[in-house]
């Protein structure tokens, strides 16, 4: 099961034109954004990985290199334990990718917390909206161009008087 | 701030009904523990739909991540599942060391399995004991407390605080334990047992608690899996996942315990899991206990990664040269700029860390996989159908803790 599992992921990653990398043990893929949907339908429906773990994002800015944001999906293989990286880069102005809500139910909320914090927007996605902040903040905290000390949003929260409460 | 009041997948029509009325469950309410808010659409007492509204206690934890060193970032990782501090501790570190390419001295990497089961243990707890004082049980309460209070007295021997003990540090501990915390400890695992029998009766027998839980809020072994749920949620639907036996860390590859599974996936199930799973947890204790090894606490590596003993520090000029190439940022050694994600086993579920290393001690991404998020978003699907009442009995099953939810 084993063999023939990891042997299908690689005939498909090769198909995809995409780059693997390996890190203490760990299966990371970065896969072009144009095949991205397709590559993990595939990933789900012949390679058996039925666990979407986590989706994330990195906001690579001060990082080095063309990419502006990493999302990065932790995919588990329940049957055979084994776990894979996914890796996708996306650019401003328009940071978008397909949701994988479809795909994944636990994509539902990472996906609104990913938006939340840098702003990328999952295309399709049943309920698109900020999951942590309030829907009237203006920007991404977790991207590197926001200081740690916020941008005075606390300070401009209404105030809710007694009497209009 | 207005608020979609229909989920995406709830059947819209059902929900357009007449009739229906709007109940707001919290943010601040007993039952809730901490702040989360929820929207309630009933008819009558019954549940037609729940959207849950988060975000009271976001305190960009991950934010601070990226600011702070490896070390420093332990005591914000310590608030995140507050029940278990230690717990957060030892992954968030487990992640770290697994970047740097550290190996834990055999006593530290058992000291550690014992820390983590201990916090199983007052997890566990703590979650049936609040759930049983919310359907209106208050004496398991006290029996749950007490001994809780007794974990916190170990943990208050070893580290010196009770409560957000910080106590983990990269490649090892703050400080070795005594003779006097091993018997605390020894003592504990003697006496808790025949607590737990008591306890066992109090609540997993108890009619009213029985009723109150058993197929209320099932969820599916499908639903799990698709769902993302891990930890006592997942086994108590029938998914036998459980990294301390699937990627054993630490000294769990040594040791000899089962993985607790149910198949009802209903509320009762999955505290029949957390209770059976404390008794496991003793037996590792025990374990680690008969086979606990001497030596150094902290690993050797190249000697920089890791900080050295305290007393060496304060006590000869090399352990103090060798602190100052440890912390000075301009000498520390460097990880390898790439990036990981390491999770572990918490008492909620898998807890894992990605970290985006950029080639300093200070992460540059520090993101959290918390199983709070993961399992409240399973919680709208659980409700549905329910009644009022219910509410309390799903929330405590699933235990959310907000700090961890929200981050």
């Amino acid at each position: 099961m084993t063999a023939k599992a990891s042997r299908s992921i690689e005939d498909l990653l090769t198909a995809w034109g995409v780059v693997c990398h390996e890190f203490r043990g760990q299966s990371q893929v970065t896969i072009p954004v144009a095949k991205f949907a397709e590559a993990m339908k595939q990933l789900r429906d012949q390679a058996g990985f039925d666990m979407l773990s986590d989706v994330t994002v990195a906001d690579l800015l001060e990082y080095g290199g063309e990419d502006r944001y990493r999302v990065v999906y932790q995919l588990i293989n329940l049957t055979t334990g084994k776990r894979l990286e996914v890796r996708v880069h996306v650019n401003d102005p328009e940071p978008k990718l397909p949701s994988m809500y479809y795909l994944w139910r636990s994509a539902d909320w990472l996906e609104r917390e990913a938006y939340d914090m840098f702003g990328v927007v999952f295309e399709g996605h049943p309920n698109p909206k900020r999951l942590l902040l309030p829907d009237e903040f203006q920007s991404f905290p977790l991207r590197k161009d926001y200081p740690v000390k916020g941008r005075g949003e606390r300070h401009n929260f209404p105030v809710i008087t007694r009497a209009e409460s | 701030m207005p608020l979609n009041l229909l989920d995406a997948d709830s059947d819209t029509e059902f929900a357009k009904r007449e009739g229906l009325w709007t109940l707001n469950f919290g943010p601040q309410h007993p039952a809730t523990h901490t702040t989360l808010r929820l929207v309630l659409e009933l008819d009558g007492e019954m549940i037609v739909d729940a959207t849950p509204d988060i975000g009271y206690l976001h305190s960009g934890f991950e934010k601070l991540g990226e600011v702070l060193d490896f070390n420093q970032y332990v005591t914000i990782v310590d608030r995140m599942n507050y029940i278990s501090p230690l717990a957060n501790e030892i992954s968030w570190h487990h992640a770290c060391e697994k970047l740097l390419g550290l190996e834990l001295t055999p006593r530290c990497s058992y000291l550690r399995t014992m820390l983590a089961e201990l916090m199983r243990i007052h997890d566990h707890l703590l979650c049936v004991g609040a759930c049983i004082l919310d359907l209106g049980g208050v004496t398991s309460m006290f029996y749950c407390l007490n001994e809780r209070e007794r974990i916190f007295d170990i943990c208050e021997k070893a580290s010196g605080q009770r409560f957000h003990t910080s106590f983990t540090r990269v490649g090892g501990l703050l400080y070795d334990v005594s003779d006097d915390w091993l018997a605390l400890v020894k003592d504990f695992i003697k006496t808790f047992p025949s607590t737990l029998k008591d306890l066992n009766r109090m609540v997993m027998k108890n009619r009213i608690f029985i009723e109150r839980t058993q197929g209320v809020g099932v969820l599916t072994r499908d639903e799990a899996i698709s769902g993302g749920a891990t930890g006592p949620v997942a086994r108590g639907s029938g998914v036998p996942r459980d990294l301390r036996r699937d990627e054993p860390y630490l000294a769990y590859g040594d040791l000899d315990f089962d993985i607790v599974c149910a198949t009802g996936g209903d509320c009762f199930a999955r505290f029949q899991v957390r209770m059976l799973e404390i008794v496991e947890s003793l037996k590792i204790i025990e374990q680690c206990l008969e086979r606990l090894p001497k030596g150094p606490i902290y690993a050797e590596g190249s000697g920089k990664e890791a900080l050295p003993d305290k007393r060496e520090v304060y006590t000869s000029i090399e352990g103090l040269i060798h602190h100052f190439e440890a912390i000075m940022p301009n000498r520390q050694m460097q990880p390898p700029r790439e990036s990981l994600y390491a999770s572990t086993e918490s008492p909620n579920g898998e807890l894992g860390f990605y970290i985006v290393s950029d080639g300093t001690l200070r992460a540059y991404r520090a993101h959290t996989r918390s199983p709070s998020l993961i399992h409240f978003a399973l919680f709208p699907q659980l409700i549905r159908g329910c009644l009022l009442s219910d509410i309390v009995a799903v929330l405590g099953s699933l235990n959310i803790i907000a700090a961890e939810l929200d981050r």
